[in-house]
Order: C-alpha cells, then structure tokens, then sequence
C-alpha cells in the first residue's frame, strides 16, 4: 500500500538517520572498559564492606592472627606486583612493534599470575585442612568469598592472557589485538590495586587485629 | 585498520595521519602509553611501599598496633596512587577527563557504601549486645 502512495520518483521520507556518523572501530572502547572496571570497583566494594562488617564475628573459631601466614601473602603479592611490571615491558614490546617480545613477557605474565594462583589455592587448601574453611565462620565466609573472587579475576584474567597469546601469534600486532591488550593491561594492573586493598585490610590490619 | 583509518574522525587533528601504526588507535588512547621510565618508577615504589607495611607488622617494631595500622592504611593509600598513576595510566587528559570522572564518582560511591555499611553495622552491634537481647534489659 505504501509504495502508491508515494509519487513515483520523489524520495521516500527517510525517519532515521541514514548515513550514520563514522565511529573509529573500537574508538570508545577504552572508555567502556575503564566504566566496567569501576563497575567491578563496586562488586569489590560490597566484599569489603561484608569483610569490614563481619571480619570480627570469629564464632569462637580461629581468628586472623592464627590462621594467616604472612610470609606467604608477601610472596604472593610480590608474584603480583612482578607480574605487573612484566606486563608493563609486554606493552612497551607492543608499542615497539615487537611481536616476539610481547608473547615473551605475555608468558613470564602469566607465569607470575598462575605462581599467584597456586600460591592461593595452597593457602586455602591449607586453611580448608585446618577446619577453618568457609563455613566455620561469618569471618571466614566473608574471607574467601572476597579472596576468592580476586582470584576469580585472575584466573579469567589468565585465559584472556592465553587467548591474546594465540590471537597476537596469529593475527599479529593489529590495531584490534593492541586494543585487546590494553584492556587486559587495565583489567591485570586493576587486580593488583584490588590485591592491595585486600593484603593490606584482610592480611595485615587482620594480624594486628 | 590502519592508522589512517582510525584516524579518519578523530578530533584531534594535531597527530596527523603520519602517525604510525603503534599509535593509530586515534584519540581513545591518547596518554595511555606508558614509558619504561613509568613502569619501573611505578614498581620501585610499589616493592617499597609493600616491603615497609609487610616489614612492620611482621616484626611488630611498633608496639602500639593502632599506629602500625594507621602507618599501614596510609602507605595502602599512597600506592594505590602509585598504580593508578604509573601503571593504569591515570590522568585528568584521557577520554577527554571522563575516566577520572568515572572514578571520582566510583570512589564517592565506594566511600558511601564502606563508610555506610561499617557505621550502620557497627552501631547495630553494639545496640544489639547478647545481654540485652536475653532479659537483662532490667538491668539497664
């Protein structure tokens, strides 16, 4: 019906915008990753606060100071904080051109992260094994909820790392892989500021507790 | 995908289309590379603004724990700065200011919520003391 309405050769009224401004692709993602970064912020947020309100609600079970083993949250977090810094050389290598090299410190990355990953399932394996698993009390039920869920992170963390290694292998440094490796570099330096949130309210304060 | 390509909008004319490759993700970027310079000043001061708290409470020096832990809580502070500075890149530039005003408003949220969820509960606690939940209440 509506094509004898319309007049032959005069233009169809047009309601929607059909030459769409050009967008670079990818152009906004940057600023869309850093908004889910702070949406993740918030998430950790809401652990932290569930740990400060129920850090000291022991049930008459073990209390921080004799459950954490500090020397081995210092090893873990200097597994981190190294895994940082190499995923730092692995963005330089990028802006370099360097293909090799960025597999090369994507790797020495994700070794760091999964030496971080071992390091706390080792730990809560133990805490498990001692009767001090999650269910004992609200105190450990807020701990490994909110540890467990960095580590979470760090484990999707490294299947991203794995996944770039392969694309940037095959694909090489293309403006889309470089963008994919700069929102994994936000999302891998934003786990280690959240590890500092965490060593510093959840180990250290909770020693001294 | 070229340089040329991302560059074909962006507002900032300034580059011209003779940036290369590593820089042609146009404007959405612009500021967030980091220099080696960065990224070792970032990590020499995070092992050392990590190594002073570990080292404080692990051999307990002060004992009065409150310092250790306000000492503790402020180099917390400090090196998330750090982080956030040398290693996410921060700056009131990127995304034409809208990262840092993301953040701004997450902190403001965060602070809320924390200092909200630890008052609230915190007063309820002691509102709620096993003693006067069970018949003590005459004794108050």
């Amino acid at each position: 019906m509506s094509e004898a309405t319309i007049p032959p050769g005069t233009q169809a009224p047009v309601f929607y915008e059909t030459d769409e401004h050009h967008h670079d692709a990818g152009g906004s993602t940057m600023l869309g990753f850093w908004l889910y970064l702070m949406s993740d912020c918030l998430i950790f947020a809401m652990l932290f606060a569930a740990y400060g309100v129920f850090g000291g609600a022991y049930a008459g079970g073990p209390q921080p100071h004799e459950i954490f083993e500090l020397p081995l949250v210092a090893l873990n977090t200097s597994m981190l904080l190294l895994s940082s810094i190499t995923y730092g050389f692995a963005m330089l290598a990028m802006n370099d051109g360097k293909v090799r090299a960025v597999q090369g410190w994507l790797a020495v990355t994700g070794l760091f992260g999964l030496a971080f990953l071992c390091i706390e399932l080792y730990e809560f394996a133990n805490l498990i094994h001692e009767g001090a698993g999650p269910q004992r009390s609200a105190f450990l039920s807020a701990f490994f909820t909110l540890v467990g869920t960095h580590g979470l992170h760090v484990t999707f963390g490294l299947i991203w790392l794995v996944t770039l290694m392969v694309q940037v292998g095959r694909k090489g440094l293309i403006a889309a892989n470089q963008r994919r490796l700069q929102c994994l570099s936000l999302f891998w330096h934003f786990l280690d500021v959240i590890w500092i949130g965490v060593f510093t309210f959840v180990y250290l304060l909770g020693v001294l507790r | 995908m070229n340089a040329d390509r991302a560059h074909g909008h962006s507002a900032d004319g300034a580059h011209g289309p003779s940036a290369d490759g590593a820089h042609g993700h146009g404007h959405s970027t612009e500021g967030a590379h980091g220099t080696r310079r960065d990224y070792v000043t970032g990590f020499v001061l995070s092992v050392i603004l990590t190594a002073i708290p570990f080292g404080l409470v692990m051999s307990g020096i002060i004992t009065d724990t409150r310092i250790t832990a306000g000492i503790v809580m402020v180099f917390a502070l400090v090196q998330i700065v750090v982080h956030m500075v040398y290693f996410l890149h921060m700056n009131s530039k990127s995304e034409n200011g809208w990262t840092l005003m993301a953040l701004i408003f997450t902190i403001i949220v965060v602070t809320i919520c924390l200092a909200g969820s630890l008052w609230v509960m915190f007063h309820m606690n002691a509102n709620m003391m096993p003693g006067m939940a069970s018949g003590d209440m005459g004794a108050m």
